[in-house]
């Protein structure tokens, strides 16, 4: 086959284009940029001052970053220990053969992802309330509950992981229900033939078949924990909440390049919050490179 | 009947767990503000059987509507949502489709470049992207918001991943034998090829753009611009006490998406995992 000949030179370059225009436009220009904003202190995008490495420095001491680092870990904990476990647990429950209605239970389970975070968090808002909030009222009725918890005064943390556990539990039961249809039934079923505990079965045959889904699970729900903003940011009306206990680092950057103006500070912050999630990646490469070795 | 219990009793929890905050925003959207706290669903006199159905009441949707301008945030939502959609698919399914079935100078160079982007945190992007928004003068416009999403890496990336294994080269190479011009190609040929990920991509960045918040809200600054996400947030100043308003406000911006994705699921559902489990 004559290939080649009749293909336009021009042609990949056109489809390219718009890529090519938008990244180098969008993305790889203020990539640059924010490596020099990094090393600025600006007030609006007009004005800035050269300050060398003092926007890390004041990073490194700030106690409100540190909060913000901190409540950030706390949240992605939340999310991997907590919600990542459930969301696997729905999966295998509705992967069992016998099941009836998998695509109606999918479907609730589900629908609360579709909600936007921004959205998530003003009902939040409504339901931690304190007295008169949807889950001190349900919790008293309950288990006598103390009706006057201060979820957003005291416990915002408690408070958001709920929320984001509402959220993206099903969400995540998507990923692992898909990657269930990769274990081997045959497997499974020679291994109980040969005496092999559920547990057993699970940890042997169900958890290598998954791995490299739940892998990819954990780092996609690490990426967006550290970039959580939406959330604590409606829920605690444009703040940090009391005391700065639902202050994120996005919230931080946010505060500190679009409240107080300084877009060198957020680049710098942002350039911090790209490197902690760059190790994340890193070693989940290397993981997955020693799981087939 | 004791293993069905064990699997169902978890399942059907957990749906009520799902569905209650669901069932108190529509029961709050109803209420006028007087009953409002009168009881955590429908507003009640005495105890739980004894509905008080004047308290229910549509007003907060007609003030929505009147008053606060509901209406033209619900319109710029759908123009967002849809351009967006419709620009970032074509402009991903073009370089995607570049990357997988052309030989050029350069190839390797942008699918490196691709694989990069995609882990490039958005946040990063937010204080410089503002400068160079501000430098080209599209601060507090559309074009701002959308001409960064024309072709997202993450879009190429998919699209790429279905031209290869979705578009055999030999009918490309007939194409050409019949004389088909290159574009007349890409839009005839190619892209039928690929529906499904076209589907599932639509829909991915149409409620991704109607839920995005972060975006309209750093770069809109004008009130009648607002999408949906930022203006039922802005209710708070003016109706802060209304919680009636508030909860009318996010039926109306999550109730169009939920329905239409609803019916859609499966497709949906498929392009969510399409990256991830084929790997």
């Amino acid at each position: 086959m004559s290939r080649g000949t009749r293909t336009p030179w021009w042609a990949p370059y056109l489809f390219i284009a718009p890529f090519a225009v938008a990244f180098c436009v969008f993305t790889a220009y203020p990539l640059f940029e924010s490596i020099v904003m990094a090393f600025l202190q600006t007030s609006g995008p007009k004005r800035s001052e050269y300050v060398g490495l003092s926007n890390f420095s004041w990073m490194w001491e700030d106690p409100d970053f540190h909060k913000a680092v901190r409540n950030t870990v706390i949240f992605a904990c939340g999310s991997i220990f907590i919600q990542l476990p459930c969301s696997l647990g729905l999966a295998l429950l509705l992967n069992r053969p016998d099941i009836k209605g998998r695509a109606f239970w999918r479907m609730i389970f589900f629908a609360p992802s579709l909600v936007g975070l921004a959205f998530v968090a003003i009902l939040a808002g409504l339901v931690f309330e304190k007295n008169t909030g949807l889950l001190n009222v349900a919790l008293h009725q309950v288990i006598w509950f103390d009706p006057e918890f201060p979820w957003l005064q005291e416990y915002v943390m408690p408070a958001l992981i709920i929320s984001a556990f509402w959220m993206y539990v099903g969400f995540n039961m998507v990923y692992f229900l898909a990657a269930l249809q990769n274990v081997n039934t045959d497997l499974l079923e020679a291994a109980q033939v040969d005496g092999a505990g559920p547990l057993h079965r699970f940890r042997h045959v169900t958890i290598p078949a998954i791995r490299p889904v739940a892998t990819f699970v954990i780092l996609l729900s690490l990426i967006g924990s550290f970039q959580l903003f939406e959330l604590p940011y409606l829920l605690l009306n444009n703040s940090g909440g009391p005391d700065n206990q639902g202050l994120t680092i996005v919230m931080y950057l946010y505060q500190k390049g679009f409240d107080w103006g300084d877009l060198g500070y957020a680049s710098a912050v942002g350039w911090v919050l790209a490197l902690l999630l760059s190790v994340f990646a890193i070693i989940q490469r290397i993981l997955s490179k020693t799981e087939v070795a | 009947m004791f293993r069905k219990l064990a699997v169902y009793t978890p399942l059907t929890l957990f749906a009520a767990i799902t569905l209650v905050p669901f069932l108190y925003l529509a029961c709050s959207s109803l209420k006028t503000n007087d009953v409002f706290f009168s009881s955590p669903f429908l507003p009640i006199d005495s105890a739980w059987w004894d509905i008080n159905w004047s308290g229910l009441t549509l007003d907060n949707f007609k003030r929505l509507f009147q008053e606060a301008g509901i209406g033209r945030a619900i319109v710029n939502s759908f123009f967002f949502a849809s351009t967006m959609a419709v620009l970032g698919t074509l402009g991903s399914a073009m370089g995607g489709y570049a990357l997988a079935k052309f030989n050029f100078l350069g190839r390797g160079m942008f699918t490196n470049i691709v694989l990069t982007a995609l882990i490039i945190p958005g946040a990063l992007l937010l204080a410089p992207g503002y400068k160079v928004l501000y430098t080209l003068g599209l601060l507090d416009s559309y074009a701002g918001l959308i001409l960064p999403g024309v072709a997202p890496a993450f879009g190429v990336f998919l699209f790429r991943q279905a031209f290869v294994s979705g578009l055999p080269t030999e009918m490309m190479e007939a194409g050409r034998i019949d004389g088909c011009g290159e574009v007349r190609m890409f839009f005839q040929l190619a892209l039928p090829m690929v529906r499904p990920m076209v589907g599932a991509f639509l829909l991915i960045t149409y409620l991704g753009t109607w839920n995005n918040f972060i975006g309209p809200q750093i770069v809109l600054q004008t009130p009648e611009k607002y999408p949906l996400a930022v203006a039922v947030a802005q209710l708070r100043g003016p109706y802060g006490s209304e919680y009636g308003m508030i909860m009318a406000g996010t039926i109306v911006a999550i109730l169009p998406v939920l329905i239409l994705f609803l019916m859609l699921q499966k497709d949906f559902i498929a392009g969510l995992t399409a990256g991830s489990v084929k790997g």
